[in-house]
């Protein structure tokens, strides 16, 4: 066989043909999961756009058999949502500049890595109940503050895991010359590390835009829900994902074309965002 | 002209502070989670004991509550989940990066990251809408027809088909899981140094014994990882759960029969119940749930230290 | 000058003793640089030094004296102490945990290791340049204003004047005096490295630290970069690191040669280079080890 005269054909033509299913398996996997994927989002794009119409951006959601909408909804979730990142997004830049900058090999750092990666994981249902206890009971009743705290909980952990990982980028070198000209150690932080990781401590804070603005499982205990128009977040709020479950659950056939609307929403602005996250991330790549 | 240093140094102070801080609220929070979870938990545990664990039984109408049930459907559909996504997301890991052709490379890679970040909720409203249906009418059928009387695993795939139950809630989460999972698996056999790869090709090895015998070893550990990972993500999901499990506190054998898992059960009744026990039951319910999750996590990371330890110290 | 790179690149057994050191500073030069260096006015007095990265003893008992507006050079094969030993003179090495100083180091007779030291005030004297060009994620005028701002309070009219005259200094004006608002990083290699040292001397250090300023540059860079050196030694008490001797050779009026963390020789440069007193320098210079 081509010269080589101690090659093992019998062992060559074996190799080959595992290799072969090996790699036809790999094409099938693909399709197989592929194949769901798609079938998922061709259901959500033929729905959703099918019952997407102006009413549902602008009617508040009905009661059974009326027409109506999701602004309601609509507008709490943006309220929620940005209150839940304005909550977290401080707290978790700062947390992560401290891993980055200031604590970097310590016990504490290690502790509150470990600490974050636990809560990054944790069920986010389970932090919904956590919020139930220390602020919904107390007070007596569910608020759109109490949901925007349950989003906090679930931003902070990544904002403070993007934060850390881009500051780490920023090269030594770059504070070592701020350091090297006198600036004091806040500053080097504040203008020159800061500067360097902007891209990257946006992209964060909107990678966790984009994880809460579809968390309903947490919401469900929290702001609940509210059929009319609230613009007070201390008080039940609509949302969209928690509109979308009960629609979609509910045994009318209008408020689940409601759902598949909302439905609809809620993945494309997820998507944008992502894609956001993308271009920003390659611009910072180029730069 | 020079100003002084001791502006600069209080305001170092309070800025390093400031982010020590946040980074300690970090922790308090698991702590106050943990505390609250516990203090919330307290009356069923006292009441119930260790049995709460190991009873089947969930009635609230003679209070009498134990988790196995739902722990026992969490379990199941997480299982269910990684044995559909775990293999699945490795072949599509493998076509990414060894088969695929370079164009097709980076819109295939994107979009299965984009899938990752689609809410949870969709897939659980796809489920009930489409899947559950389809699965009633195609599939359960046939696998109740076949796997149902074969010996041994028969109980647990035979029964009427409805659509909803266990196991579409395991496929509803193993799909959810697939492009999170593969994306972990390409990022991992992407840092493979093309090198190591190249040098393995040189000698004549095949593509799939590049996988076996390079790409593998070399990820190993970080696979392991990306797997715990993802387990974790099943053991807590709860809306594309709750849609399809059919929210049922009996014990079934068959995987086709509706049951519940720890999340749905909480999103289901948490609002509802009422008597202190009940609302008890449900947060002790949720503890346990938080220790799996923690338990899962805690593995994931013993690997990766494990994995830099072996690697030594990278500077 | 890049010439002289060259032929010794193609000529690698050729020793810079056997060339005869046509190039060496100093060598034709008036009496004042013909004294060794402790019998010039003092800038810093390093008095037995010790330098520990965690339990890693890097630096043993070094004792030098560098004088004033003179360009000290620090030569020695990789690892031996030379960058530790020039950043212990603005203790920037304390940015990280586990890195420590014992000894005295002495700026115009002030110790600086002494715990009570500002270290931000002794940075703004002690200006340092890196071996990559480490340009701010700003503009070319806000990286040199940086600096300044933090220690003068400047009108509109008066920052502009420092800016122009630090990149002036630098020999980078002509080439990015219509680029001022173009941020840093968008410059060339060569012309980020002669940025951060712009930047470095805006704030009107005393001394300015160079830490192999050139190896990540072309030899043209190279060239106006050192041009740069001597221009600057007038003001300022320059001390360089650097791995090629020939730069060394070049540039400083004085040379300390180190190994193993220790202080082999120190003295005028033209010495070092045509009769060193040490084996082991004879044998670095000439090319033996290293």
């Amino acid at each position: 066989m081509n010269g080589l005269k101690n090659i093992n054909a019998s062992l060559y033509r074996r190799r080959r043909f595992i290799n072969y299913a090996v790699l036809a398996s790999s094409i099938l996997t693909t399709l197989f999961g592929l194949f769901w994927l798609v079938w998922l989002l061709v259901t959500l794009f033929s729905h959703g756009f099918k019952y997407l119409n102006l009413a549902v951006l602008t009617q508040p959601t009905p009661p059974p058999g009326e027409a109506g909408g999701l602004a309601n909804a609509i507008v709490g979730s943006i309220m929620i949502t940005c209150m839940g990142v304005a909550i977290g997004a401080p707290v978790g830049v700062l947390a992560g500049t401290f891993l980055s900058e200031y604590a970097a090999r310590s016990r504490i750092a290690h502790v509150i890595r470990f600490v974050n990666d636990v809560l990054l994981s944790a069920p986010s249902i389970i932090l919904g109940v956590f919020i139930y206890e220390i602020v919904v009971v107390p007070s007596g009743h569910f608020s759109g503050w109490a949901g925007s705290l349950a989003l906090a909980l679930i931003a902070l952990p990544i904002i403070v895991r993007t934060t850390e990982d881009m500051l780490r980028l920023v090269p030594n070198t770059v504070r070592e010359a701020a350091c090297a000209l006198g600036a004091p150690r806040w500053k080097v932080t504040v203008s020159v590390v800061y500067r360097a990781a902007r891209a990257g401590i946006f992209t964060g804070i909107l990678l966790a835009i984009a994880r809460i603005s579809g968390e309903t499982a947490p919401l469900l205990f929290t702001a609940l829900n509210n059929q009319f128009w609230s613009s007070s977040l201390n008080e039940p709020m609509a949302n969209l994902p928690v509109v979308i479950f009960q629609f979609a659950m509910s045994p009318y056939e209008d408020w689940q074309h409601l759902a598949w609307a909302g439905a609809l929403l809620i993945t494309i602005s997820v998507l944008v965002l992502n894609i956001i996250v993308r271009t920003f991330l390659r611009a910072g790549h180029k730069s | 002209m020079i100003r002084s240093g001791t502006k600069g140094r209080i305001l170092d102070v309070i800025f390093s502070s400031a982010t020590k801080i946040c980074a300690i609220s970090v922790f308090l929070i698991i702590v106050a989670i943990m505390v609250a979870l516990f203090a919330g938990a307290w009356p069923a545990l006292k009441k119930f004991g260790l049995s709460f664990i190991f009873s089947a039984e969930w009635n609230p109408v003679t209070e009498q509550f134990g988790a196995l049930v739902a722990i026992y459907g969490t379990v199941v559909t997480s299982i269910i989940a990684m044995l559909i996504g775990v293999p699945v997301s490795f072949g599509i890991a493998i076509f990414i990066t060894e088969l695929c052709p370079s164009w097709l490379k980076q819109p295939i890679a994107t979009a299965i990251e984009l899938l990752a970040a689609i809410p949870s909720i969709i897939y659980g409203m796809w489920g009930l809408f489409v899947f559950a249906p389809f699965f009633a009418d195609h599939i359960e059928p046939w696998i109740s027809s076949t796997l149902g009387n074969l010996p041994i695993i028969g109980p647990l795939f035979s029964g009427p088909p409805l659509g909803i139950g266990v196991l579409t809630a395991g496929i509803i989460l193993g799909i959810m899981v697939i492009p999170f999972m593969a994306s972990v698996f390409r990022d991992l056999f992407e840092v493979v140094p093309p090198v190591l790869k190249e040098s393995a090709y040189g000698i004549g090895a095949t593509t799939w014994e590049v996988i076996k015998k390079i790409v593998l070893p070399y990820t190993k550990v970080g696979v392991v990882g990306a797997i715990m990972l993802g387990l974790g993500r099943a053991l807590g999901e709860t809306m594309a759960v709750t849609f399809v499990i059919g929210n049922a506190d009996r014990l079934e054998t068959s995987l086709l029969m509706p049951g519940n898992t720890i999340s749905s059960s909480l999103a289901n009744q948490f609002t509802e119940a009422v008597g202190e026990i009940y609302t008890s039951s449900l947060i002790a319910l949720g503890l346990i749930l938080f220790f799996l999750t923690f338990l899962v996590l805690a593995l994931a990371k013993y690997l990766l230290i494990r994995l830099t330890l072996k690697e030594g110290v990278r500077t | 000058m890049a010439d002289t790179k060259a032929k010794s690149d193609s000529k690698p057994n050729q020793t810079l003793l056997e060339r005869g050191f046509a190039s060496i500073k100093g060598s034709d030069a008036d009496e004042s640089s013909k004294r060794g260096p402790s019998s010039l006015p003092l800038k810093i007095q390093v008095k037995n030094l010790d330098f520990y990265y965690g339990k890693f003893h890097a630096l043993h008992s070094i004792s030098m004296d560098i004088p004033e507006k003179k360009v000290t050079a620090m030569i020695g094969p990789s690892g031996c102490g030379k960058s530790t030993l020039i950043r212990c003179f603005n203790r920037i090495y304390e940015l990280y945990p586990k890195q420590y100083a014992t000894g005295e180091i002495l700026l115009d007779g002030r110790n600086i290791l002494d715990p009570k030291e500002d270290l931000n005030l002794l940075r703004a004297q002690v200006g340092m340049v890196f071996q990559k060009p480490t340009p701010f994620p700003m503009s070319v005028y806000d990286n040199i204003a940086f600096g300044v701002r933090l220690y003068e309070n400047l009108s509109k009219d008066e920052m502009d004047e420092r800016v122009e005259w630090a990149l002036k200094k630098s020999a980078l004006w002509k080439e990015v005096k219509d680029k001022l608002k173009q941020i840093g990083t968008a410059l060339s290699g060569g012309q980020q490295q002669r940025l951060c040292i712009a930047r470095a001397i805006a704030v009107k250090p005393e001394v300015v630290l160079l830490d192999e300023p050139c190896s990540a540059l072309d030899p043209i860079s190279t060239a106006k970069v050192e041009e740069l050196i001597d221009e600057l030694a007038d003001d300022y008490t320059i001390i360089i690191v650097t791995h090629n001797m020939q730069q060394a050779a070049r540039v400083s009026d004085f040379t300390a040669f180190m190994y193993l963390g220790k202080l082999i020789e120190f003295d005028r440069t033209e010495k070092m280079f045509t009769n060193p007193t040490r084996k082991e320098t004879e044998d670095y210079i000439t090319g033996r080890f290293g």
